[in-house]
């Protein structure tokens, strides 16, 4: 149950969406944010978006990940103390 | 670079190598214990083989994460009372349909002719609902705080009047508090739940800083989130306190969580106790619905009776000890003799988010050996 999909919103009528990922279209609602734009991608838990998903913080991650990691080291430290 | 590709470079080999090797090779500074408490991290983490590639001094345990397991025997046999009326359709998560409650489980009620489906969304239980106004459809409402948003937006969408719910929410900030207080000075961090946590974001779990000066990691759900978080608290162990906790799964979950989710929330939901199967009660764990949205209560709607002498753990199972991280699954005389996945004896088995079933599925998964 815990398994929220990323998908992709292709089609919004107010809270009513289309949202796709994998080849697969599926209804979903919007209740739960507000902002969302044909293109966003989000998480998608019992058919309903439960948060936006931000590409730019991924990709800070995955950064942070190989310049850490890769160096040998064993801690992460950022500017956010993360 | 688009969407997909970022989101699948979080299960790159090549990114992961490195992490592994930085945490099997870690010099753990005195013997520590984390706990996750998310059905799906423990999937994660007996599937990846993590477990394996742990330093010595490291114990990772599962606690009481997965709300199927911990629904109350005495809610499933609500469940089935109202099932067994002629008027009734009872509309479910489809990992509630083979949990055991005292004696019988929906899906046994289903074999035995009671209109019992099997649904993905509140949203379908409601469309039912809309489809056979002669009936009543009670959904069974179970879950953390990541599915009572659905099922508040659910319940705020004027749904027909022959829908009802049968309420079996749970909340995960009082059972960490119920698990530091039970055994204080054994956990020495948590892995946090990452979808739960988008809705209560990190300010959610700030009094593990300012009450118990543990740690705790919202992490993702990839083997390199799971790996970093705990490395980050093996971090933590090392430099001493304070302790803090720490937001590894930007990309979803925001600082203060998803305020709007939480709106739709309250208005339908109010904190009250709750039963945890196999626990007992932990103080204002759970959701009830407010007095103004009683009429959506099944319990009262149908006039309910219940069963409270509904027995949670069968004789010889030991589920409330693994969902509390005392016991390992392996430590069940029944585990993968008596009971197994298509013969369960508890909920733990049953349940694709139960502990026992993590480890039974991925039983003979080892992280290979490497640089």
């Amino acid at each position: 149950m815990c398994l929220g999909i990323p998908m992709k919103i292709v089609e919004r009528d107010g809270n009513d969406a289309v949202a796709e990922a994998g080849g697969i279209r599926k209804n979903v609602r919007l209740d739960l944010l507000d902002d969302v734009r044909i293109g966003d991608y989000v998480l998608i838990h019992t058919g309903y978006a439960i948060e936006t998903i931000d590409e730019g913080e991924a990709l800070e991650t995955l950064e942070l990940i190989k310049k850490v990691y890769r160096a040998g080291m064993t801690h992460e430290v950022d500017d956010n103390g993360e | 670079m688009s969407q997909n590709n970022v989101l699948d470079s979080f299960h790159d080999p090549a990114i992961a190598g490195p992490l592994a090797a930085a945490l099997r090779t870690y010099a753990v500074p005195r013997p520590v214990r984390f706990m996750h408490v998310c059905g799906t991290h423990e999937h994660a983490i007996a599937r990846a083989g993590i477990r394996g590639a742990l330093p010595a001094g490291l114990r990772l345990v599962a606690g009481p994460g997965c709300p199927v397991c911990v629904c109350p025997a005495a809610d499933i046999d609500l469940a089935i009372e109202a099932a067994r009326r002629e008027d009734v359709i009872v509309a479910t998560f489809g990992d509630m349909f083979r949990v055991p409650s005292s004696e019988r489980s929906l899906e046994e009620m289903k074999a035995a002719g009671c209109d019992i489906r099997i649904v993905y969304s509140p949203m379908d239980a409601v469309r039912i609902a809309h489809e056979h106004p002669e009936r009543e459809v009670v959904f069974m409402a179970v879950g953390f705080e990541t599915t009572a948003g659905p099922i508040a937006a659910a319940l705020s969408g004027n749904p027909p009047p022959n829908f009802s719910i049968m309420p079996s929410l749970r909340l995960i900030p009082p059972a960490l508090t119920f698990l530091l207080e039970r055994d204080s000075g054994s956990l020495d961090g948590f892995l946090l739940p990452g979808h739960v946590s988008t809705v209560l974001g990190r300010d959610g779990y700030l009094f593990l800083e300012r009450r118990y000066n543990v740690p705790g990691v919202i992490a993702g759900f990839e083997p390199i989130d799971i790996i970093r978080a705990i490395l980050e608290l093996l971090s933590q162990a090392t430099a001493g306190p304070p302790y803090r906790v720490v937001n590894q799964y930007r990309r979803i979950v925001s600082e203060g969580g998803n305020e709007k989710a939480r709106r739709v929330i309250d208005r339908v939901f109010e904190v009250c106790d709750a039963t945890w199967r196999g626990i007992g009660v932990i103080p204002s764990s759970g959701l009830a619905l407010r007095e103004s949205c009683r009429h959506l209560d099944a319990r009262i709607k149908l006039g309910l009776e219940g069963n409270p002498g509904a027995i949670d753990v069968p004789p010889g199972c030991i589920c409330h000890e693994v969902i509390l991280g005392d016991a390992e699954p392996e430590k069940c005389p029944l585990f993968g003799t008596r009971c197994m996945p298509r013969n369960p004896q508890g909920p733990c088995m049953v349940s694709s988010e139960g502990t026992c079933r993590a480890r039974y599925q991925y039983r003979t998964i080892k992280l290979p050996e490497g640089k």
